[in-house]
């Protein structure tokens, strides 16, 4: 079966535990005195998507666009599986890959290579792919000896190449990204970029969150446009991107090929 | 150029999260988690090692710290204890090697239980990774540090020069019975302590509690009148499943059916807490 992604009526709120909220005593005292109803009704939450319809079809590379907290990364956590929806229906066929977090739950005090191994073993690859990705990632994070040292002691670039290695090493059908990818120091970028573009031209699905209007332009073939965790618009790239910004992306159209349309 | 790192076609993993769900439903994603958890075995054993390696990376003896620290406190207690409550050492220096032992697990697994979530939210915002996972961590990595604080046991087995016999085999199914109990323990704690942050204090003050009025210090026969009154005490009724045979002894059938039906009552309520909760927890971390 090919990958697809199916989003229906999907409402996600935030509560807001605050100091009193997680508070055991609180909840046990209103229900005692019985305001527990309105206690519950008081309780704050953030409506972080509202009412999200799509479905997306293998080949097909969407971007999301929107200002911040649009809710951009939390549609990307509750495509992962993170966040489970309040209302509504999230349906994902296919290997998932979630790059949404630069960290990727690295644990900071084990050393770079045990970090890379727990990530295998999450994947469930064995002993033999552990050792291939171990590999792969040394070489293109070039970390040398740093590998066997803590985490905690790299250099911010160091991490962030630590980081973009493990997530592009494994091959997902859909491919969940934020945009905390795009970023990253300019010599690195170029070789980054191919790597990148690789793993994108190998997924069925991508699912990208970034401000970077012109990387979504190169690799989208559709974008949402979220705003206050509602879809404004969907459709074509080019469509979409030129009512977001009130002006076509490249007056003088390039015609530059997407990444993904290659295939 | 980097390397495509494909599993098999088999693989293919299928994520279906929906709302409204009724009970039957909870529990099959209940089930679902705990099943995914069984397939990334070998990540969770990794992941508690590492645990206890980290713990001691750059002490000379590593865990065996804990083994020491152990020995020295048995050590110091028994002369004391055993002239306090004026039984020979040789009689009372194993028994309280094996409470100490197994209650330093206990009073430990609880107080990491709490964290056994909200620790972790670095990966559950990060990865879709099955909660009991990180709840068996918690367990395995107990059990970890159990294992190196057996050998005071042997020890003092050793020295004392006795032996628990054949009985002690029967410490094994014990032993099964308090991982499914740790198991459900965990579960329970760590989603109430995600949710409700001041539940640690009061587990840490429970425990203690619980540490004087069980039979951990002193000898269960030593309560005369109200000796009816110590299976109540589902600490007792436990520690006797494994403390008791480790010692030579065949626990009563009173405290196999009342630690038997304890660990029954915990385990349905964690399923029930579990499937309930499951889906909120990454909202409560």
């Amino acid at each position: 079966m090919s990958a697809h992604i199916e989003v229906a009526g999907l409402n996600l709120n935030f509560p807001l535990y605050h100091a009193s909220g997680r508070s055991l005593k609180k909840v046990v005292f209103s229900t005692v005195t019985g305001r527990m109803g309105s206690d519950a009704k008081h309780r704050i939450v953030v409506e972080a998507l509202r009412d999200i319809n799509f479905s997306v079809r293998a080949g097909e590379r969407v971007g999301l666009i929107g200002p911040n907290g649009a809710g951009k990364t939390t549609l990307l956590r509750t495509l992962a599986g993170i966040y489970e929806p309040v209302d509504g229906r999230v349906t994902l066929c296919g290997r998932l890959n979630a790059l949404l977090d630069p960290s990727l739950g690295m644990n900071y005090d084990l050393t770079g290579r045990e970090n890379i191994m727990l990530r295998g073993l999450y994947s469930g690859l064995d002993q033999a792919a552990i050792r291939q990705l171990e590999e792969d990632v040394s070489v293109f994070a070039e970390l040398g000896e740093f590998l066997d040292l803590p985490v905690r002691i790299y250099s911010a670039g160091m991490m962030v190449r630590l980081g973009f290695a493990m997530a592009t090493a494994i091959r997902p059908q859909v491919l969940l990204m934020d945009e905390w990818i795009l970023a990253g120091d300019a010599a690195f970028w170029d070789r980054a970029l191919l790597r990148l573009e690789d793993m994108v031209r190998g997924a069925e699905i991508l699912v990208l969150s970034s401000h970077n209007l012109y990387v979504v332009a190169d690799w989208c073939t559709r974008v949402l446009w979220l705003e206050q965790g509602r879809v404004r618009e969907d459709g074509p790239t080019e469509q979409v991107l030129e009512h977001y910004l009130g002006h076509p992306l490249r007056p003088q159209q390039e015609a530059k090929q997407p990444v993904g349309a290659a295939r | 150029m980097s390397i495509a790192l494909q599993r098999g076609a088999a693989t293919e993993v299928t994520l279906e999260l929906h709302s409204g769900q009724s009970f039957e439903q909870r529990q099959r994603q209940a089930r679902r988690d705990l099943r995914e958890a069984v397939r990334l075995w070998r990540l969770c054993w990794t992941l508690a090692f590492l645990d206890i390696r980290l713990r001691y990376r750059g002490s000379m003896l590593g865990p065996f710290w804990l083994t020491l620290s152990t020995g020295a406190m048995v050590a110091a207690m028994g002369v004391l204890y055993s002239e306090l409550f004026h039984i020979s050492l040789h009689e009372y220096l194993p028994f309280l090697t094996v409470s100490l032992v197994l209650w330093g697990f206990i009073s430990t697994l609880f107080s990491e239980a709490c964290y056994s979530y909200v620790a972790n939210d670095g990966v559950i915002r990060t990865i879709r990774i099955p909660f009991t996972l990180c709840a068996a961590r918690t367990v395995l990595r107990n059990l970890v540090v159990l294992a190196h604080n057996i050998v005071i046991v042997a020890a003092v087995d050793l020295f004392v020069r006795t032996s628990p016999g054949l009985a002690g085999l029967l410490a094994i199914p014990g032993l099964a019975l308090w991982i499914i109990d740790a198991l459900a323990i965990v579960i329970i704690l760590g989603a109430l302590c995600a949710r409700f942050r001041d539940i640690p204090p009061i587990v840490a003050s429970v425990v203690q509690m619980s540490f004087f009025v069980t039979p951990v210090l002193w000898k269960p026969q030593l309560v005369t009148s109200y000796q009816w009154l110590l299976p109540v005490n589902p600490f007792y009724d436990l520690l006797e499943m494994i403390r008791g045979p480790l010692l030579g002894e065949i626990p009563s059938a009173t405290a196999y059916a009342a630690g038997l039906g304890y660990s029954l009552l915990l385990c349905a309520a964690a399923w029930f807490l579990f499937a309930r909760v499951r889906g909120r927890i990454a909202f409560w971390i």
